[in-house]
């Protein structure tokens, strides 16, 4: 008599599955370079085409990948928000993609600056190595030089909150060697 | 997310950006692996689309990639390797064979055992079941 | 004002659903015949308003009525009048009112032919359908409302996606749905059955011609959907396994059991649960489907904005429909157990692995769907299924399916000499078996083990399935066809037909991608392409660049192939439009990509032998569907059906 049930059952499972599904996002791919350590690179930087940027100057501290593009019209959106972390003491290095020098310099001019330095990716090998997918991408970036947080899409003040900040908080609780000075607004 | 996408797309299209999409090998075998290849690698930003298949840029990149990977002697497991290791094993279509996939790969060699069995059962019941009579079709 | 009126016609269509899914059911529980007889006149009241609101939404389509929010979604002023028309369909909100429209459509067909059937039954089967109508209007009326207004009233609209600008539109969507939604009807014979406590002979009766026309739409829905695609998309491929395009071909898997069980429990009144539970199952899986497409639950380009609250009303309403019938069954099962006999070699017995590979097949596809979602929900991070899996694993049922497949057409009922069986085929099969090694090597010189294995499978069914119809034409032996039996050689050679066409397409299309200049010439496949360079054309919406290629084939002119990169003007998207020449041997697919460089433009190239085969052997699987349907033994049923007061049992009908 139980085997009548059998169909029922397998309905239910699968039903239970579905449910579960409805508040998964399976669009959102967590970054697999999470927990590992910054893929190593060198390229010019934006601002001088004979100087040299690489994975050894971001490593040591905890800071900001911002990969933008003066084509990517989102990235003109976390602009502001950009310059507000970088002025409250967030070291954030710029990735800029396959874009054209002399307009994100003019960019930079014109909209301001909140990276220390923007390394320049002509061709995006650098940026495929860091599994980018588009711009605006957004990489937190522990002081052992390991990958902690991606965000893709504009980078807001809830996003800085709710995920960015508590990880900084973990890493900094022990010690404070590599951590931002951060002030007022970042470190409420 | 699409729209910004579909906009920076026109505007690589319009700016007619130079990266040639150059798919073309000497070696016929290379080609062959290659056209297979970027069949099997998903785009890691699109709805459900091989790289072979999206106008996306990083669809482009990425394949792009796979024909210097193949030039330079790779293979395919190693290309698959480069591609996972950036951007997950959701970047595969082919599911990797681990103790997470045993069930779907292994799950329609099981369904036909068990199918073969419930066929033997059900055909063990009825040939000892009368036949009846024959009728008009 | 129009709009409005829609919206409240779909309101009564509601009621009277709700009506139709009380009153009558109740009525055959007591034997009311008062509340029985309510069931006719409420599914044609539900028709008409149903129709009246699909009406104003096109209404306000064809009118550039930009204050309702949906025309202003998925229309513009510019669109031509045509696609203004097929736009109603093209998002979610309308095609969930055309949906219903088309249930309606089914279900007051099912009224007007059920004259023949005890009232006590019908009354039943109607009044499952309109619990089915009543749930999806809701569904409808609350969550995906096409009359929402929108204030203040746009000047223009979003357009209609690129994509659906196309001829395609017309016939893909609406065929597949009246096939998909067409499952609800041998659904609700199977739940009335249950709910009267007796399935019998006439029940498979009665239900098969439903079941087959609604095959028959849904097999030439999902054939229009591979073809659209292929020449649309613009890549040439033909199926990616995306989870919409499961979604429709699980149900098509499960109704092409559910024809073949019925078969038998028409002829031998057993396999009744098997019938039930594939009735069940088929228009379970068409619900999950409409859930899948809409619900954000798993990634697709051919799915609807995703949102998770419809998400949850269809997930309830999946709940019903397939919960509760499953459990109905689970009480009723022990009585649907009958007595009838078989041996090995009979047809019967082939018609039970019919039923068990297709059901692997079915659920095969369906672990491969939800796999990733399984996976992210255990908390495993997120994995892709894609071709590569499913192109391997359809196989495993498949293959020994199709073989089988020729064997079992020329079975009989009960039992028959094994020896006798195999006598019959040596031919057909050697046959297979020579042709299908020996031509694929002499034309491409190279043959896959499994091409060869899938060259002699695909024969061997063209060639069983033809043994019939050349004995009885050919060598004038034995009775005249049926035209059930035209109707089973025709679809079955239909299969292998499609069998071929999958095989050539996957082991010798010949594909490469070339950067042109103006006056180059490139080989592929055996033709010779010269580029001609790209002009630029400009149209109602959207503006283009052409570029043309001259295809010669030893040193002949085959034709000229002008492929266009659109940008459509409303939505900024970029499209590739192919340019193909289709032979029934071969096509030339040839699509522009991207300039690149100085002066050269990107495009791809493709040779694809047999491709038409792929939709041409479904096609044959339709037509077949057909003859069966017009088969002399269910026309007097519906002769019968005229003469009032005669029960369905006649002495000459089977």
């Amino acid at each position: 008599m139980w085997r009548y049930l059998i169909p029922l059952a397998l309905f239910v499972v699968v039903a239970a599955f579905l449910l579960r599904g409805l508040n998964l996002h399976p669009n959102e791919v967590p970054s697999a370079l999470i927990g590992k350590q910054i893929p190593e690179f060198a390229l010019p930087t934006l601002a001088d085409a004979d100087a040299k940027i690489g994975s050894q100057d971001i490593a040591g501290k905890i800071a900001l990948v911002n990969v933008w593009a003066t084509w990517c019209i989102e990235c003109r959106h976390e602009h502001g928000f950009l310059i507000t972390l970088a002025k409250s003491g967030m070291p954030i290095y710029g990735l800029n993609l396959k874009d054209d020098r002399p307009a994100a310099l003019g960019w930079l001019a014109s909209l301001g600056n909140p990276y220390v330095a923007s390394a320049f990716d002509a061709d995006g090998t650098v940026a495929l190595d860091w599994g980018v997918t588009a711009a605006p991408e957004t990489f937190l970036i522990g002081r052992d030089g390991k990958v902690l947080f991606k965000h893709i899409s504009p980078l807001t003040a809830q996003v800085w909150q709710h995920d960015f900040l508590p990880l900084i908080q973990a890493q900094c609780r022990a010690s404070d060697a590599g951590c931002p000075r951060l002030t007022a607004l970042a470190a409420r | 997310m699409t729209r910004f996408l579909t906009i920076s797309v026109a505007v690589l299209l319009a700016t007619a950006l130079h990266a040639a999409d150059d798919a073309t090998f000497d070696d016929p075998a290379l080609a062959q692996r290659y056209w297979g290849l970027i069949r099997e690698i998903r785009c890691p930003l699109c709805m459900n689309e091989s790289i072979a298949d999206s106008g996306a840029p990083v669809a482009a990149d990425l394949r792009r990639e796979v024909h210097r990977l193949l030039v330079e002697g790779k293979s395919d497991d190693e290309i698959k390797d480069f591609m996972s290791s950036r951007y997950g094993d959701f970047i595969l279509y082919r599911p990797r064979v681990t103790p997470l996939t045993y069930a779907l790969w292994g799950g329609p060699f099981v369904l036909v055992v068990v199918g073969s069995l419930v066929f033997w059962r059900i055909l063990r019941a009825r040939r000892n079941q009368p036949l009846g009579e024959d009728e008009p079709s | 004002m129009i709009p409005e009126i829609g919206q409240f016609s779909l309101v009564l269509a509601l009621c009277l659903a709700l009506v139709q899914a009380t009153l009558p059911l109740a009525g055959a529980a007591t034997g009311r015949a008062d509340w029985m007889a309510l069931a006719r006149p409420a599914a044609a009241g539900q028709f008409v308003f149903i129709v009246i609101a699909f009406a104003t939404l096109e209404y306000a389509f064809l009118n550039d009525d930009f204050s309702v929010l949906f025309v202003a979604q998925h229309s513009n002023s510019a669109l031509p009048a045509f696609y203004k028309f097929t736009a109603a369909w093209g998002g979610h909100e309308g095609s969930m009112l055309f949906w219903i429209t088309v249930l309606a459509i089914w279900t007051l067909a099912v009224a007007a032919g059920s004259r023949s059937q005890p009232e006590e039954f019908a009354s039943r089967v109607l009044g499952v359908l309109g619990i089915v109508s009543a749930g999806i209007i809701a569904f409808a009326l609350f969550t995906s409302n096409p009359f929402i207004r929108l204030a203040p009233t746009p000047a223009d609209g979003n357009d209609l996606n690129p994509l659906l600008q196309d001829p395609g539109m017309i016939i893909h969507p609406p065929t597949l749905y009246v096939g998909y939604v067409g499952m609800a009807v041998p659904f609700a014979f199977a739940v009335a059955a249950l709910l009267t406590g007796r399935l019998d002979k006439n029940w498979a009766k009665w239900t098969r011609p439903w079941t087959v026309a609604a095959w028959i739409f849904l097999t030439c829905g999902i054939t229009l959907g591979s073809w659209w695609s292929y020449y649309e998309l613009g890549w040439g491929g033909w199926w990616f396994w995306d989870p919409v395009e499961n979604s429709s071909f699980m149900p098509w898997l499960l109704a092409t059991a559910l024809l073949h069980s019925l078969a038998v429990t028409e002829r031998r009144g057993i396999f009744k649960s098997w019938t039930v539970l594939l009735a069940i199952a088929a228009f379970s899986l068409s619900l999950l489907g409409t859930f899948l497409t809409r619900s954000g639950v798993l990634v697709s380009v051919h799915a609807f904005a995703a949102d998770p609250t419809r998400g949850l009303f269809i997930l309830g309403l999946l709940a019903a429909y397939s919960g509760g019938p499953l459990l109905l069954y689970a009480f009723r099962a022990r009585s649907l157990e009958a007595e009838g006999g078989f041996k090995l070699v009979s047809r019967e017995a082939f018609l039970l692995a019919n039923n068990i590979l297709l059901v692997i097949a079915a659920v095969t596809v369906l672990f491969g769907t939800l796999s990733p979602l399984i996976v992210d929900a255990l908390g495993y991070g997120k994995i892709s299924v894609g071709p590569p899996y499913f192109d391997a694993m359809f196989l495993l049922p498949m293959l020994p399916l199709a073989v089988l497949l020729g064997v079992g057409m020329h079975s009989i009922w009960r039992t028959m000499s094994g020896a006798s069986l195999l006598q019959r085929l040596v031919w057909p099969a050697g046959i297979a078996a020579a042709l299908g090694v020996t031509v694929p090597l002499i034309f491409y010189g190279h043959a896959s083990l499994l091409t060869s294995v899938a060259s002699v499978v695909g024969l061997w069914v063209c060639a069983a399935a033809l043994l019939d119809p050349l004995r009885k034409w050919v060598l004038r032996e034995g009775a005249p066809l049926t035209r059930a039996q035209i109707g089973m050689c025709l679809a079955h050679f239909g299969v292998g037909v499609f069998i071929l066409g999958a095989t050539f397409v996957s082991a010798y299309t010949v594909e490469t991608e070339v950067s042109a200049r103006a006056g180059e010439h490139f080989q592929v496949g055996g033709y010779d392409f010269l580029f001609r360079g790209v002009k630029p054309v400009e149209s109602a919406n959207f503006s283009a660049e052409e570029g043309e290629f001259e295809v010669r084939k030893g040193g002949r002119l085959v034709t000229v192939l002008a492929s266009q990169q659109r940008v459509y003007r409303v939505q900024q998207t970029p499209t590739t439009e192919a340019a193909i020449d289709s032979r029934i041997g071969r096509d030339v697919f040839v699509a522009l990509s991207k300039p690149v460089g100085d002066n050269a433009w990107a495009a791809r190239i493709q040779v694809k032998p047999l491709i038409r085969f792929l939709w041409l052997g479904p096609l044959l699987m339709a037509l077949g569907g057909i003859f069966t349907v017009l088969d002399r033994r269910y026309r007097l049923a519906i002769r019968e059906s005229t003469v009032p007061s005669r029960s369905a049992a006649a002495p000459g009908s089977t």
